[in-house]
């Protein structure tokens, strides 16, 4: 370590990895329903696939967390975000697939993908 | 270091490692192993989270799930159900935190409501065995600051601005004793850090290092620099295994990474670290002793002046200073001394970390802004007084500290208000005492620990604190008289005039305290022949009421010495000459028949 720079930069790169740890984090939070139901029906695979695309993209600050059965057992695998500033969105019937236009659209542009949309899955 | 959904953060500070956090820790990992999530958890070991009384203490984030007593059966339950399932297991969350349906922030509860965390910043946050994670909470940022953009002078003035006072018990401002250093003459000067905390049921200084060992690396070198020293040590008590495995983990990754060695960050300046092990002395904790004893002499101090900073280590100009003063620095040159400086009371700055013992709820390391009052560590961050007792005093200082009575527990806590009231801030130990608490008791345990203690060099400690000891003994075994009182004050007062170090200078003090708001307790020893809180068994007789004695006969059945007689079905009497006070009877008898008086 010879320069403030490279300090820098293994603080960035570090922090990303711990940030979560921090209990007033301002990032977004994705919150996957991984009950008995949510497992069935393929939720670690969305999951997994959450976590892949974050790592992809270098979002500090987005945790990833587990939720338990919020009683709509047909549309899941349910996935909720929540972003500062904007409502609660929940994700119903959540395929890896989309995963990827979630994370970019959503979380990256603050653009929610209403056709994925717990309201619209229903219909 | 990868990307990992959760981390399960398990304490491994001394208290936790002793309710076996170890083997917590090993099975957590392997059921998350077993059930596949090891590339989605990590599992990261920590430094003390302060709430030692409910360890093992392990703590899931990104939830932030704060789980208490947990037994290393209890981790399959957490793998199967928290990380697997996503259900967080409501039976082993620190009850405060649980609410109906989520759990609250630990920052809301109200052991960490009021607490402010400075020096603790890190502890039960980062993996204190690496050093990358220290760095991501701005580690070392401070001391590429300092070496890039100040002058030492200006460093020296920046802690000045801020008001640190040293916590090592003493609370000379740091800051001048930076600026001694600074100026003091000499071809090499030394940075010495002083973790040898011996005052009895502190461990302050131990869980920072256990916890976060690289803030008091990175601010050694902050004070090497600023003084103009090239070689740091660190005199730790070799019965702090943990922190001084860690401390050397740490020395060795900051040296890995050119933060210790030569031209750090590029610049001139070179400064490195090694670790000198104290055999437990107290007395080596008290400076010139503990530089002496660096030396490779026999632990014992000298008189002052020549001052450390003057004439130190290897008749050298040395800085000393304690581990928690250290762990604020670099965040005063983060944060700016202004920054520190809003924080606290007028003439006392920044936070202050307790050890909180005795008879207390919340048994754990808190940190408090200064100014707080003990009324609020006792009452609201220590939760209370266990069985509904009720507070009668609390001890600061330790050893050469003093008690505050329950009459003055809204006293703020901070320098200036303690002396006042003839107790001090001391290095951090804090002992609540209750109502069953005998405070001549207590008076003469510290003595007794002083007498132990002293290192024998000069007269009025060696043989003046053994005559007050004496005297104690007298009192409490139902001797006393009311001259001995009068005795023991004047021996005080002599022996604080003329011992040579600190030790024993301080040592009368919590007799002085006590005498001064519990002269009472002393007299009921010495006139009455009794002890009021029932601790002094000279003084004390076990009786048995005949009125509720029913003549089952077991307390004469437990009674180890056979001192319990009579006929069964009538009541039963104990021979106070036979009888040694153990209390089995008391204890045994199912009637509250058996009382102590
Ligand atoms: C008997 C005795 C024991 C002491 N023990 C300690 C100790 O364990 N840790 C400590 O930091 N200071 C201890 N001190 C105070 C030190 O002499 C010294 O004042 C202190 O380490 C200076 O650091 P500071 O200015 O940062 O507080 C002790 C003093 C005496 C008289």
């Amino acid at each position: 370590m010879k320069s403030l720079a490279e300090l820098e930069a293994l603080r960035k790169s570090t922090l990303e990895k711990i940030n979560l740890r921090k209990e007033d984090g301002d990032g977004a939070r994705v919150v996957v329903g991984m009950a008995t139901c949510g497992i069935a029906a393929g939720a670690r695979p969305v999951l997994n696939a959450f976590m892949e695309e974050i790592a992809k993209r270098n979002l500090d600050n987005v945790t990833v967390t587990q939720t338990g059965c919020i009683g709509l057992c047909q549309y899941e695998p349910i996935v909720e975000i929540y972003t500062p500033g904007l409502e609660k969105v929940t994700y119903a019937k959540v395929k890896p697939e989309m995963v990827a236009q979630i994370v970019t659209e959503h979380i990256v542009n603050g653009k929610p993908c209403s056709q994925y949309t717990i309201g619209n899955v229903q219909k | 270091m990868e990307l990992y959904r959760s981390h399960v953060l398990v304490c491994g500070g001394t208290g936790c490692t002793s309710s076996k956090s170890q083997l917590v820790m090993e099975n957590m990992e392997k059921y998350i192993k077993e059930y596949n999530l090891d590339k989605e958890v990590k599992v990261v070991k920590t430094g003390c989270f302060g709430l030692c009384a409910l360890g093992p203490v392990v703590v899931v984030y990104p939830e932030g799930a704060f789980y208490s007593m947990v037994t290393p059966e209890d981790t399959k339950e957490i793998v199967e159900e928290h990380l697997l399932k996503g259900r967080i297991v409501k039976r082993l969350l620190y009850s405060p935190t649980a609410e109906e349906d989520d759990i609250k922030s630990l920052n809301e509860v109200d052991f960490y409501k009021k607490q402010k965390r400075i020096a603790l910043r890190n502890c039960g946050v980062i993996n204190p065995e690496i050093i990358d994670e220290y760095i991501a909470f701005d580690g070392y940022k401070a001391l590429g600051k300092v070496l890039t953009e100040m002058t030492p002078e200006q460093v020296v003035n920046e802690i000045k601005e801020s008001g640190l006072r040293g916590r090592g018990g003493g609370g000379f401002p740091t800051g001048l004793k930076w600026d001694f250093t600074a100026k003091a003459v000499g071809d090499q000067k030394y940075v010495a850090c002083n973790a040898d905390e011996g005052d009895p049921g502190a461990f302050m200084d131990r869980s920072i290092l256990e916890g976060d060992p690289h803030s008091v690396i990175e601010a050694m070198a902050i004070a090497a620099y600023a003084v103009g020293a090239n070689q740091g040590y660190i005199y730790i008590r070799a019965e702090y295994p943990i922190a001084v495995k860690r401390l050397q983990i740490a020395i060795g990754q900051a040296r890995e990474y050119g933060l210790l060695g030569k031209n750090i960050f590029g610049t001139d300046f070179c400064f490195d670290i090694d670790i000198r092990l104290g055999a437990g002395a107290f007395v080596c904790g008290e400076e010139t002793a503990l530089m002496t004893s660096i030396e490779g002499h026999r632990g014992e101090p000298r008189p002052r002046p020549p001052f450390p900073a003057v004439k130190g280590l290897f008749a050298k100009p040395t800085l000393l200073n304690n581990v928690e003063t250290y762990a604020n620095i670099p965040v005063i040159i983060n944060n700016g001394a202004k920054w520190f400086a809003e924080i606290g009371t007028e003439k006392s700055k920044g936070t202050k970390v307790f050890a909180l013992g005795g008879k207390i709820v919340n048994t754990g390391l808190v940190e408090i802004p200064m100014g707080t009052t003990l009324r609020e560590i006792v009452e609201e961050i220590g939760g209370g007084i266990p069985n509904g007792k009720k507070f009668k005093a609390a001890q600061t200082g330790g050893p050469s500290g003093g008690c505050i009575p329950a009459s003055l527990i809204d006293t703020p806590i901070d320098y200036d208000s303690l002396i006042s009231i003839g107790a001090m801030m001391g290095s951090g130990g804090l002992i609540v005492m209750d109502e069953t608490t005998c405070m001549v008791d207590i008076a003469k345990f510290f003595l007794e620990f002083t007498v132990d203690e002293s290192c024998g060099k000069c007269a009025p400690c060696r043989i003046g604190t053994r005559r007050m000891l004496e005297i104690l003994e007298k009192i409490t075994s139902g001797k006393g008289e009311m001259e001995d009182i009068e005795k023991l004050k004047k021996l005080a007062n002599g022996i604080k005039a003329s011992a040579l170090c600190g030790l024993g200078q301080t040592a009368p003090n919590p007799v002085l305290s006590t005498l001064r708001y519990f002269e009472d307790e002393y007299i009921a020893h010495v006139v009455d022949k009794k002890c009021p809180a029932g601790v002094c068994k000279d003084l004390l007789q076990y009786k048995i009421n005949p009125e509720l004695c029913k003549g089952c006969s077991l307390c004469a059945r437990n009674c180890p010495v056979q001192a319990i007689s009579g006929q069964v079905k009538s009541p039963f009497t104990i021979d106070p000459e036979k009888c040694i006070k153990c209390g089995v009877c008391a204890s045994s008898c199912k009637f509250n028949a058996i009382s102590k008086q």
